[in-house]
């Protein structure tokens, strides 16, 4: 049966041209020409189903023609358009067909919005690599031409990012048109066409031969990098990294490297900008010899550049110069011509060009080594961690492993350890927030062992700071602490501390006690909470101050999951029956949602039910948040926003109390 | 020695100096350093404000040369960085030039020259040539208000007594807006540009030059689309209103320009844009607007049934206008059929009660429009919305039976591939 049918033959294809005719092209042109643009939208995007549908002849005939004649539409519409095109050889026929797409794409990549030119320039060069030789010259060589010699400024900008995907393919004859055609749009009246000229100048470069390069691309390379708007003179620069990697380092230093000078030192920050910016990439085109000549000076002068923003990018740059200057000698070129300008960096004026710096200066402790580091990058490290902006001490504190690597556990201890204790205990408790922050970091990289002995005692003096936001930040560090560490660590060094403060006389850090109670419980396990937490907690029910109180009944609420029916029925229960009375109505208040809660789950307890259920039943109940001042003693993400609110209403309720 | 004390000729020779003397440039960065020269470039800047605006006749022919090298040595910079490079100019302060006190100054003293019943715009174009502006036009980004207000009236100016450089002038501007709307979407004196443009445009011969009709359609009505309209609104509306005025025959492409660049989400836009159709609408012909009445109608027709109260309300104000209301009322047996299934839609739904009352009232001008046309359109409305919902059932059906054919022919495709396969490995078995 249809075992005989070829492809467009035979009984098969009598069916699907009925198929077709049920939606003519009328139709599905109607779709595209609703008038909401939502719907011609998703016709457009789904244009390939509509020419698969059509079959390749009929899309070719039909189609094509139609969308071509009938381009004005929305931008939106017009991207998604310029996007499918792309795809659309298959659907046309093949590379046979392919210049088919060449006129709308043409049209599309005169429109004004950028976005949907740049997308029809990017589907012509798609669409360029699956024309055949013959049809290049024929059909897309012409487009090119005809973008480029267009009127509005449009056109030509969109030919400056085709010359390159058709050169290497071209005859020799249509390959010096089309470096003419690139020549003019050099130096286009326009900047906007002599900034994609200088955008793709580099690109086009690369597919040229080398003699055109030096004859050609240079003279259009040094015009560009000295056009009247600095616009375009940044993009030379770009330019520059493409062109000095075709050269040879003599014909680098005749061709390129005045010009490039110049740009260092441009009277406009942009392209002094843009140098810094590209500075490893140029260092790698126009190696070693030159770096050594001319681009380390330029450097120092983009070091200490009058703009912050220059200097930021230059800085940025300084690891990565530094680890591809060329082995023998890096570390003496370094010493003298880098780092006194880096010194200066440390206290420079602009925090942005200190952040900068904090983010790699660490890195240059390998490739100096350990004698170096110590003795000139340590007073630096020191200095930027005293920096009186958070994100310099915090770029230093998390590259410490750095320099762990390089001088060892001990010297950085000797060494950085007492600006980050100093810190510790800032004035400003921001500064000491900032640090806490860190505190799970370094604790990694330190090791417990060096925890313990230096710094464990900070960890836990925070939990007495006579800020609340201190504190509650001290007891969430203490939970990372023990994720990290472990519960033994916990058991021998943590919770004991903690639960003494139970018997403190400031009601405050028996609060604390509390709330590190109620942050370490999961981290710890079952075990500990039962053994060493609960006896604590139940004892504190009898505290004369209510804050304790209801505390207390919020902590039993939070650590119930963690208990046997035992100890929930025999102890909690009890507990929080008597604080159910109690006078305070705060703690009468708390002492009943825990009671509800642990009910709940003393009940599943007995009757298992689905896993799923058990899960939900500690979860803070709804009324809980309405309550003023009884924002989550839950340390959750949204800590350090509530912390100041906290401070208040604790206040508050101190207040009211009248203690 | 004060340029006041000494004779004519000394005098002369006194103002070239100072001229060069003011010509040394200082740093305002750093607030406490060459505080006494500062001081004394101050001074002589007055001085020589005074002594331009004073004197008759010291604008001479050997002056020109130091006076402008004076002023493009203290104007002529690049501008730095902003302190803030997440400038919201419609949110933060601006970053005010450090050396305002200087600057200017140079501003004022080169206004009163331009503006001196003894200036010569043709000798001053040796100096002040197309560089020159060039230079001049960048300053414009400047982040300091005050700075943009003095380059505002220096330009006006400049473009006043220079014929030679109008049509640079109009190139560049055009240059840096095709950036600004197409490249950076940042460019901070778009309003002032605007402004001076405003007033070239008011003095352009008829018939219009194609360059003017182009610089309209491909830059000022795509200049919508900027984030920032919000600045520069107001001064762009008035150009394009002048080019109607200069122009009827502009109305149907603006406004059909207008349209393609509708705001889809932002509201406030959106308000700005029925502005300025009702700015138009104000000095539309009634021939142009038989042209653009439908597609206008119909975006007017979703703006009133906006969720966003502002911009509903701001389409409906259009009703209060009495030009408006009188081409509604020549069209609306067009106008009516257009716009009534929207208002009759949010007379009953619309979340606020003051759209609603408005609604009932343009709902009532209509009625008494065409009461027979209002009644046929009520009377069919709900039949039409059953038309619109099966036309949308319509729709989906197409599209599912496009991609069942698409899947057919995917499949049949593998099956001839396959078949032939079967067919050739058959005839070689044979």
């Amino acid at each position: 049966m249809a075992g005989a049918a070829g492809p467009g033959s035979g009984p098969g294809s009598a069916g699907r041209d009925a198929d077709d005719s049920l939606y003519p092209i009328a139709v599905l042109i109607d779709e595209l020409r609703n008038e909401d643009v939502q719907l011609r939208l998703n016709s457009i995007k789904k244009l390939s189903t509509i020419a698969l549908a059509l079959g390749v002849e009929r899309t070719r005939m039909e189609l094509l023609p139609f969308l071509t004649d009938t381009i004005y539409d929305e931008d939106e519409v017009l991207l998604a358009l310029a996007e499918q095109l792309g795809d659309f050889t298959g659907l046309v026929g093949g590379p046979d067909f392919a210049h088919c797409l060449l006129p709308p794409l043409e049209s599309l990549a005169t429109v004004e919005e950028t976005v949907v030119r740049d997308k029809a320039v990017e589907s012509l060069r798609q669409i360029s690599q699956e024309h055949t030789p013959v049809a290049l010259e024929a059909h897309f060589v012409p487009l090119v031409k005809r973008l480029a010699s267009g009127d509005w400024f449009t056109s030509r900008t969109s030919a400056c990012g085709l010359f390159s995907v058709c050169y290497p393919r071209a005859s020799n004859v249509v390959k010096a048109e089309i470096r003419q055609h690139f020549r003019s749009l050099c130096s286009d009246d326009t900047p906007m066409v002599r900034r994609a000229a200088a955008s793709k100048l580099g690109e086009f470069a690369k597919v040229l031969e080398l003699d055109s390069v030096k004859i050609e691309i240079v003279p259009l390379f040094i015009n560009l990098a000295s056009d009247e708007q600095d616009s375009v003179r940044l993009l030379a620069v770009e330019a520059c990294v493409s062109i000095a990697q075709l050269l040879s380092q003599d014909d680098l230093e005749v061709l390129v490297m005045p010009t490039l000078r110049h740009a260092a030192e441009d009277k406009s920050w942009r392209v002094r900008y843009m140098v810094a910016d590209k500075f490893s990439e140029l260092q790698k085109a126009v190696g070693p010899k030159i770096t050594l000549n001319d681009l380390i000076p330029a450097f120092q002068n983009l070091l200490k550049d009058c703009e912050a923003e220059v200097r930021a990018a230059a800085v940025h740059k300084v690891k990565e110069l530094c680890e591809n200057l060329p082995i023998e000698g890096r570390e003496t070129i370094i010493m003298n011509r880098i780092l006194p300008y880096i010194k200066e960096l440390v206290s420079d004026t602009n925090q942005h060009v200190k952040i900068a710096l904090a983010s790699v200066i660490m890195g240059l402790c390998t490739i100096l080594g350990k004698e170096n580091t110590i003795e000139h990058l340590l007073p630096l490290f020191l200095a930027q961690l005293k920096d009186e902006c958070p994100e310099v001490r915090l770029n230093i504190i998390s590259n410490l492993d750095c320099v762990n690597e390089v001088i060892g556990i001990r010297q950085l201890s000797q060494s950085l350890l007492p600006a980050i204790v100093e810190l510790a205990e800032d004035a400003k408790w921001r500064v000491r927030l900032a640090i806490i922050e860190y505190m799970p970091l370094l604790a990694g990289q330190l090791g417990m062992e060096f925890f313990d002995e230096k710094l464990n005692s900070l960890c836990m003096a925070w939990l007495v700071d006579h800020v609340y936001a201190i504190r509650e930040a001290a007891t969430n560090n203490l939970m990372k602490l023990v994720q990290k560490f472990g519960t033994e660590w916990a058991q021998t060094t943590i919770v004991p501390k903690v639960l003494v403060m139970a018997n403190d006389p400031n009601y405050l850090h028996r609060m604390t006690t509390l709330f590190c109670i109620n942050a370490l419980s999961e981290a710890c396990g079952q075990e500990i909470t039962a053994k060493q937490m609960l006896p604590i907690v139940l004892k504190m029910a009898g505290d004369q101050v209510a804050n304790v109180r209801f505390n207390v009944a919020k902590s039993l609420q939070k650590i119930g999951p963690l208990l046997d029916t035992d100890a929930l029925q025999g102890k909690v229960k009890p507990v929080l029956q008597k604080l159910g009375q109690d006078e305070d109505m705060d703690v009468k208040y708390f002492a009943q949602e825990a009671i509800s809660v642990v009910a709940q789950r003393l009940r599943k307890l007995d009757f298992p039910v689905k896993d799923s259920e058990e899960h939900r039943a500690p979860g803070p109940d709804k009324n809980h948040f309405l309550r003023p001042g009884m924002l989550g003693e839950d340390t959750g993400k949204f800590l350090s926003l509530m912390s100041r609110q906290h401070k208040e209403t604790e206040r508050l309720a101190w207040l009211l109390r009248g203690q | 020695m004060q340029t006041t004390d000494a004779t004519s000729n000394e005098q002369q020779e006194l103002f070239c100096q100072k001229l060069q003397q003011c010509c040394v440039l200082f740093d305002f960065m750093d607030s406490v350093s060459d505080l006494k020269s500062k001081e004394i470039k101050r001074a002589t800047l007055n001085e020589l404000v005074e002594y331009v605006s004073t004197n008759r006749g010291v604008i001479v022919e050997s002056a020109y040369s130091d006076i402008v090298k004076m002023i493009s040595a203290n104007i002529f910079r690049i501008l730095p960085p902003s302190d803030n490079p997440d400038f919201d100019p419609e949110e933060d302060e601006p970053t005010l030039e450090a050396s305002w006190p200087h600057i200017q100054l140079v501003y004022d003293f080169f206004l009163r020259f331009l503006e001196s019943p003894d200036f010569q715009p043709s000798i001053a174009k040796r100096y002040i040539d197309q560089k020159f502006v060039q230079q001049l036009l960048e300053l414009f980004d400047s982040e300091d208000p005050r700075e943009r207000d003095f380059l505002k009236t220096v330009l006006h100016r400049i473009y006043g007594k220079f014929l030679g450089l109008r049509a640079f002038i109009r190139k560049q501007i055009n240059n840096i807006f095709l950036r600004f709307i197409y490249e950076t979407e940042h460019f901070n004196g778009v309003a002032e540009l605007l402004e001076i443009l405003g007033s070239i445009i008011n003095g352009f011969a008829l018939p219009l030059k194609a360059e003017h009709k182009q610089f309209l359609m491909k830059v000022l009505i795509p200049m919508h689309t900027a984030k920032g309209l919000a600045l520069f609104h107001a001064q762009l509306a008035y150009c394009v209103v002048q080019f109607l005025e200069k122009d009827t025959t502009l109305t149907e492409p603006v406004i059909r320009g207008l349209l393609k660049f509708w705001p889809k989400t932002c509201s406030q836009k959106e308000v700005m844009f029925l502005g300025e159709i009702e700015e138009i609408l104000d000095v539309i012909e009634p021939t142009q607007f038989k042209k653009i009445e439908e597609p206008l109608f119909k975006q007017i027709s979703k703006c009133v049934s906006s969720s966003h109260f502002q911009v509903a309300e701001r389409a409906l104000y259009f009703w209060n206008n009495e030009y408006i209301l009188s081409l509604i009322e020549e069209n609306i047996d067009k106008i009516l059929p257009i716009m009534f299934a929207s208002l009759y839609k949010i007379s009953k739904e619309h979340w606020n009660q003051t759209i609603v009352a408005l609604v009932y009232n343009v709902l009532k001008t209509l009625m008494e429009m065409n009461g027979k046309l209002f009644d046929d359109l009520t009377s069919s409305y709900k039949a039409e919305r059953q038309r619109e919902k099966k036309k949308e059932l319509e729709r989906e059906e197409l599209w599912k039976k496009l991609e069942e054919l698409k899947l057919k022919k995917a499949l049949e495709k593998q099956n001839s591939a396959y078949n032939m396969h079967s067919l050739l490995s058959s005839t070689s078995a044979e």
